[in-house]
């Protein structure tokens, strides 16, 4: 058997291609894959796991809820809580949807130590359904009519405010002097002085005290802030936040209960300190329309965004804040803005330099909203070397500029459009298909996964450790002094906002720098347009 | 009439190795990519076969789908390149390209993701398909691969 030359060039004329394909596929793999862990192993970013708390052991902790309205509902499910009526709505929501897994989520819940003892909630309607869900044969729930009698009671350890925001402090301080246990939602306080007294009634009591930031258990804000410390971004000299809404829901017009009525409501009770103005359901219902309950998108919203960067930067009080904006898209009798531009200024931070000592320093924050327009623009922190996009997932491109990645870059080893970093935490669940998009591919090869990805709500995890320090001691990670710094932010961004002028913080002084003749807490509550202009929306 | 025949066999093996070409890196780059996984692909499929799709994203399945995959992407890539047991090779790239066409296919009214250009029920990895039809039905390693060995082999041992 022989072959001639033609026969050979014939046969294996295939594997010289094959060849070439072979070796031209495997220099691509390996020589992007030795591109990214030479990217990966000089930004040696961690993503965090979930912060394991010591277990919340012994008796369980007796709770009380003061406030059982659209945010007291989803804090005493975080809780383990679910109303028989939400259950049902969310069965429902899963049929129509498989993608909607809320139910199935709360359900896989871990159970955390506590029982529901007492509720305390001015509209009937609200506390009988609480009663009606939770109470058990070896477990009466108890109704107070008023938070002190609950406070006082001696029957409740810790108690969860989530009330207009005018009752935060007050009810905070009650708990704190009895030393009862408080979780309340954000804003901590509703003027600058009640601020104070609340810290000093934090300081003094034996009870543990949380804001109701949760976003502080989000893995990728504690991930985010490893890329920070680690110098990724260089020195940021700019943030951006929003808030983008349109919808009725997003711009406080919740719904008024039909069985709303002077009977079955405590009006009195709910304006406490507030002005007397007789009973209204749009103020009851909306109440976050009003400066005399609410705090507009200053204390509601920005408060958030403040606080999410300043678990990540911990770039505290800012030195000066200017606001503007106005009412420009729900005319409809509610005083607090609906638009506005918050710029708080930091001169004196830094998240580090990569360039010549000193070049760099300082930093704005701006905060942007409308409550007319549901575009999302993301949260961006601009550093000279990289740009982060921070969410539930962050992203970070490099600077085409930047100095600290200038050889990387010239060996086009990085690209300022391609990021170097991507961190999903939820990508490897399945709950994510909902929400994987075609980005999804285009980033994957620098994207890190939570392997064990499973979805968990983030108030659950905020609350859990709150209880486990109640137990076990320790520090929450959104306490009093990070309550009180985002409750002075946003009061100046508020300030700001109805005095039309700069509000400046004295921090050797820990105080707002006075402006004559201005009371910053009359103003904070003053009521501009009060009562005057009919109310559109009934 | 022969050279027509000719002319069609080159044609073929033309076809016939790139398309081998177009596979073998497909299944080479993911070969020797450990963190390469099918997981995205397969998570955001649409369509009628959505729920087969998804089924095979679970813990258990997923390295199963993507070791099957490279071997598929290469069984087709090798046979073609080097014309040999090519429409064993045709067979598997059929099914292969069918499992990606229903994946994502280009049916009105489900979103496009991670296309190039625009489709209407028609899309490339269909017009390939059809394409290992055609080289199915017609063998070329006869005519250029070492099937042409093989074959010359068993005539020089019929003589």
């Amino acid at each position: 058997m022989k072959w001639t030359r033609r026969d050979l060039l014939i046969g294996l004329g295939g594997l010289p291609i094959l060849g070439a394909v072979w070796w031209a596929g495997a220099a691509t793999s390996v020589g992007s894959r030795k591109k990214r862990s030479e990217i990966l192993e000089q930004l040696n970013i961690k993503p965090s796991l979930p912060p394991a708390v010591p277990g919340i052991g012994g008796d369980p902790v007796r709770i009380g809820v003061i406030g059982f309205g659209i945010r007291g509902e989803q804090l005493t499910r975080a809780l383990g809580f679910a109303t028989d009526e939400w259950k049902e709505e969310m069965r429902l929501a899963a049929e129509e949807d498989p993608n909607n897994k809320r139910l199935e989520d709360f359900e896989a819940q871990e159970r955390l130590n506590v029982k529901l003892v007492g509720i305390c909630d001015v509209f009937d309607v609200r506390a009988e359904k609480f009663i009606n869900s939770f109470s058990t044969d070896d477990n009466k729930i108890k109704r107070y009519l008023t938070y002190k009698d609950m406070i006082q009671s001696g029957e409740v350890d810790a108690v969860v405010i989530a009330t207009p925001d005018h009752w935060h402090a007050p009810m905070s301080i009650e708990a704190l002097n009895n030393n009862v246990h408080v979780y309340v939602e954000k804003p901590m306080t509703h003027t600058v002085a009640e601020t104070y007294t609340l810290r000093d009634a934090a300081e003094n009591s034996d009870a543990v005290f949380a804001v109701g930031h949760q976003h502080r258990q989000t893995l990728s804000f504690s991930t985010a802030r490893d890329i920070v410390d680690k110098g990724t971004l260089g020195h940021v000299s700019l943030i951006q936040t929003n808030t983008n809404r349109n919808d009725d829901n997003g711009a406080w017009n919740y719904d008024i209960h039909e069985k709303a009525s002077p009977e079955t409501i405590d009006w009195e009770q709910f304006l406490g300190s507030a002005p007397q103005v007789p009973f209204n359901k749009n103020h009851f219902f909306r109440w976050r329309k009003w400066w005399s309950y609410g705090s507009g998108l200053s204390g509601d919203l920005l408060s958030h965004d403040y606080d999410r960067l300043n678990c990540v930067l911990n770039m505290g009080i800012p030195a000066s804040v200017i606001s503007s904006g106005g009412i420009y898209t729900h005319n409809d009798g509610r005083n607090v803005p609906d638009v506005i531009q918050v710029n708080m200024e930091f001169p004196d931070f830094s998240t580090g330099s990569s360039q010549a000592k000193g070049k760099e320093n300082g930093m704005t924050f701006c905060y942007s909203a409308t409550l007319g327009n549901g575009f999302s623009r993301p949260t961006i922190l601009m550093g000279h070397d990289a740009t982060m996009e921070l969410g539930n997932r962050l992203t970070v491109w490099p600077d085409g500029a930047s100095t600290r990645y200038s050889e990387m870059l010239e060996a086009e080893k990085m690209r300022p459009n391609v990021p170097i970093y991507q961190y999903d935490p939820a990508a490897n669940a399945t709950d994510a298909v909902s929400s994987a998009t075609s980005q999804y591919f285009a980033d994957k090869g620098l994207m890190w996964t939570y392997i064990d990805g499973v979805r968990v709500d983030s108030t659950f995890l905020h609350m859990r450790e709150w209880l486990s320090v109640i137990k076990n001691g320790g520090k929450v990670s959104c306490g009093i002094r990070e309550g009180f710094e985002e409750a002075i932010s946003a009061h100046m961004a508020g300030l700001s906002w109805k005095l039309g002028r700069k509000i400046e913080w004295d921090p050797a002084a820990q105080a707002l720098k006075p402006i004559e003749g201005v009371d910053f807490d009359k103003v904070l509550l003053a009521n501009e347009n009060w009562n005057i202009q009919p109310e559109m929306v009934g | 009439m022969n050279q027509n025949q000719n002319k069609l066999k080159a044609s073929v093996t033309l076809l016939r190795i790139f398309i081998g070409w177009h596979f073998l890196f497909e299944g080479v780059v993911k070969m020797y990519n450990p963190e390469w996984t099918s997981f995205g692909y397969l998570a955001t499929a649409q369509g009628p076969f959505e729920w087969f799709f998804t089924m095979l994203i679970g813990d258990a399945t997923i390295g199963w789908v993507d070791t099957l995959n490279i071997i598929a992407l290469m069984v087709v890539g090798v046979t073609f390149t080097l014309g040999i047991f090519e429409r064993i090779g045709a067979i598997v790239g059929i099914g292969l390209l069918a499992l990606y066409f229903f994946a994502h296919p280009p049916f009105p009214g489900l979103t496009q993701m991670n296309v190039e250009g625009n489709y209407w029920f028609v899309n490339k990895n269909l017009i390939e398909l059809v394409a290992c039809i055609v080289i199915y039905q017609l063998p070329t390693g006869a005519y250029f691969g070492l099937d042409y060995l093989r074959k010359n082999k068993l005539k020089i041992q019929e003589q």
